[in-house]
């Protein structure tokens, strides 16, 4: 079969490779009917994230049909079932599972040992994204093996389109995880960094949970009119000061909730000057992240508010602001995205025609044009926002 | 490389067969080279300055060639990184600057002119790869490639805003007074 394939930093090729095959009991493999390249899979491409591999295959956001279950899948899915695979691997059965925490999963990262010296504890098995998370095949591929299947899946209701249902393996219920985490009330400004696709389905969840502004941050300009179209107020970082407009939207208090959809990648600029220091000792190695964006969420937040953090971090942050975090007494909400936790009212929003999450793609191509458009996305070129991938 | 982390796959994990196309640009391909070349040339300078004095006739600049050492790690180092197009520059101006100082060792009294005026010559040649390989590296990952388009009218939401908004708020309940 075809797939995505890491050969190094920025070198990925669509290789042939041979098909997957059944290990487990509880495994399942689907034929992939569309797949997207996530902003996460940047930092992949850039090597930032440690213990990729030669040879790994990419993407966690896949769905398609089941054509093969191992028999331990206890009728739970059948052939001809039409799944969307979330990039959390799941067991559905142990303690973290049990109380809704699907992203640490206990059981399902077969490199537990090395998780374990890295972060201290486990956390789930991922699809796609190093071999600290399992090393597991992703699904950016014309087959995929999903292990534990029959607790990996959602099902695609019947009359839901590929397109609507494809982000309910990641950027959607991350984006709703980053603003339900934020407890929002009616009188709240949410500021969100970042318009990319997870910055827009957050800015969309804002909106549904009753924010009163929500205020999107970027220098992008589709990007931040995709934001405005959305229903939020838009500062481009490029021409105005974001603590100056933050604090002008919010009679000089700050938002009560802050929404880091930015990540570890923060965009460097001569007039942010920590921004280049830490591109600088990210390059030597001397710090894993860059993390501009939250620096400045944590000095504009207004005290008592909540920080979330669904953009992702890799590693060491030099210089956060922990005192202003600490004196404003500031609450901070992170994680991997636990997407099984939100994928029955999610779901429910898109037949009910509340939101279609469909709205963010710009670019649908082959999978063999996939090389390139990791280039097309990273260099945002050709106003690319966010790339679905047809095996 | 493949064949080395096909050790740590399970069985039923998919393994290569052949490999297609590349993401990485013939730019990238010969920022790369350029890049493990300032490393390689950087070190032997740092490490080994006499060799590269005596073959030139500079004796008693040890200092000088080992900062430029420094510089074409520096250089070589942003080259490969994600910053290729301001490592690429740097090595430009790099450049500039070996062959000022080669220039000023050209002179009747050097028993090595000659030696200095083939380096001379290779610089020029590295000079203009590097800036080939700057100017191409810049116009592929150019941000204003392809067309420009804005999505106004990308809301997400099927209802419109005011629906979307009215969405969070509680549902009516159904009370006998108003069934």
């Amino acid at each position: 079969m075809k797939a995505l394939v890491w050969h190094g930093k920025e070198d990925i090729r669509c290789d042939t490779v041979s098909d997957p095959e059944i290990e487990h009991a509880r495994d399942a493999i689907i034929k992939v009917t569309s797949c997207a390249i996530c902003g996460s899979d940047l930092h992949l491409f850039h090597n930032y994230i440690p213990a990729m591999m030669p040879g790994d295959i990419m993407g966690h956001e896949t769905m398609g049909e089941v054509v093969e279950v191992g028999s331990g899948v206890d009728g739970k899915l059948k052939k001809g079932d039409r799944i969307v695979v979330p990039f959390t691997i799941i067991c559905g059965e142990c303690e973290q599972c049990r109380r809704g925490n699907f992203s640490v999963c206990e059981t399902t990262n077969r490199n537990k040992h090395l998780a374990e010296k890295v972060f201290g504890h486990t956390t789930a098995g991922l699809f796609g994204y190093t071999h600290l998370t399992g090393g597991y095949p992703g699904g950016q591929a014309e087959y995929l093996r999903v292990p534990y299947a029959d607790a990996t899946h959602i099902k695609v209701p019947d009359g839901m389109s590929d397109e609507q249902a494809l982000f309910l393996s990641d950027i959607f219920p991350t984006g709703w995880q980053g603003a339900a985490q934020c407890d929002i009330e009616p009188d709240d400004t949410v500021a969100v960094w970042g318009c990319g696709p997870v910055g827009q389905m957050a800015i969309r969840s804002a909106i549904l949970l009753g924010a009163k502004q929500v205020v999107a941050i970027d220098r992008i300009p589709e990007r931040l009119a995709m934001a405005e179209a959305g229903g939020a107020i838009t500062i481009n970082f490029d021409k105005e000061s974001v603590v100056e407009r933050l604090n002008e939207l919010t009679d000089n208090k700050g938002p009560e909730k802050c929404i880091d959809c930015v990540g570890f990648e923060s965009h460097i600029s001569m007039a942010q000057p920590d921004s280049v220091l830490d591109r600088a000792k990210q390059m030597f190695m001397l710090e894993n992240d860059r993390p501009h964006a939250l620096r400045e969420i944590i000095y504009v937040c207004r005290p008592g508010g909540i920080v979330s953090i669904p953009g992702v971090y890799s590693g060491f942050s030099d210089m956060v602001p922990m005192g202003a975090l600490m004196n404003k007494g500031l609450t901070i909400r992170t994680g991997q995205t636990h997407v099984n936790r939100w994928t029955d009212e999610l779901k429910r929003r898109i037949e009910e025609g509340q939101i279609d999450p469909s709205f963010v793609i710009t670019h649908t191509v082959p999978l063999a044009q996939g090389p390139e458009m990791y280039r097309t996305f990273r260099d945002k070129q050709d106003s690319c926002v966010k790339v679905v991938l047809k095996p | 490389m493949f064949h080395f982390s096909n050790l740590v796959r399970s069985k039923g994990d998919p393994k290569i067969i052949s490999t297609g196309p590349s993401s990485l640009t013939s730019a990238d391909r010969l920022a790369r080279g350029l890049g493990w070349f300032s490393i390689a040339l950087g070190t032997l300078e740092l490490l080994a300055p006499h060799r590269v004095t005596h073959a030139l006739g500079m004796h008693g600049r040890e200092g000088l060639v080992r900062a430029y050492g420094v510089r074409e790690l520096l250089a070589g180092v942003m080259t490969l990184s994600v910053e290729k197009k301001a490592g690429l520059w740097g090595r430009v101006a790099g450049d500039g600057l070996d062959m000022v100082t080669l220039l000023g060792e050209v002179r009747p009294s050097n028993p090595r002119a000659g030696t200095v005026l083939a380096a001379l010559v290779m610089v020029g040649g590295v000079t203009m790869l590097d800036y080939i390989a700057a100017k191409d590296v810049a116009a592929q990952h150019d941000p204003r490639r392809g067309r420009k388009r804005l999505y106004s009218d990308r809301s997400g939401f099927p209802k419109g805003l005011t629906a979307a908004r009215s969405a969070a708020l509680p549902r009516p309940t159904n009370s006998p007074a108003t069934t």
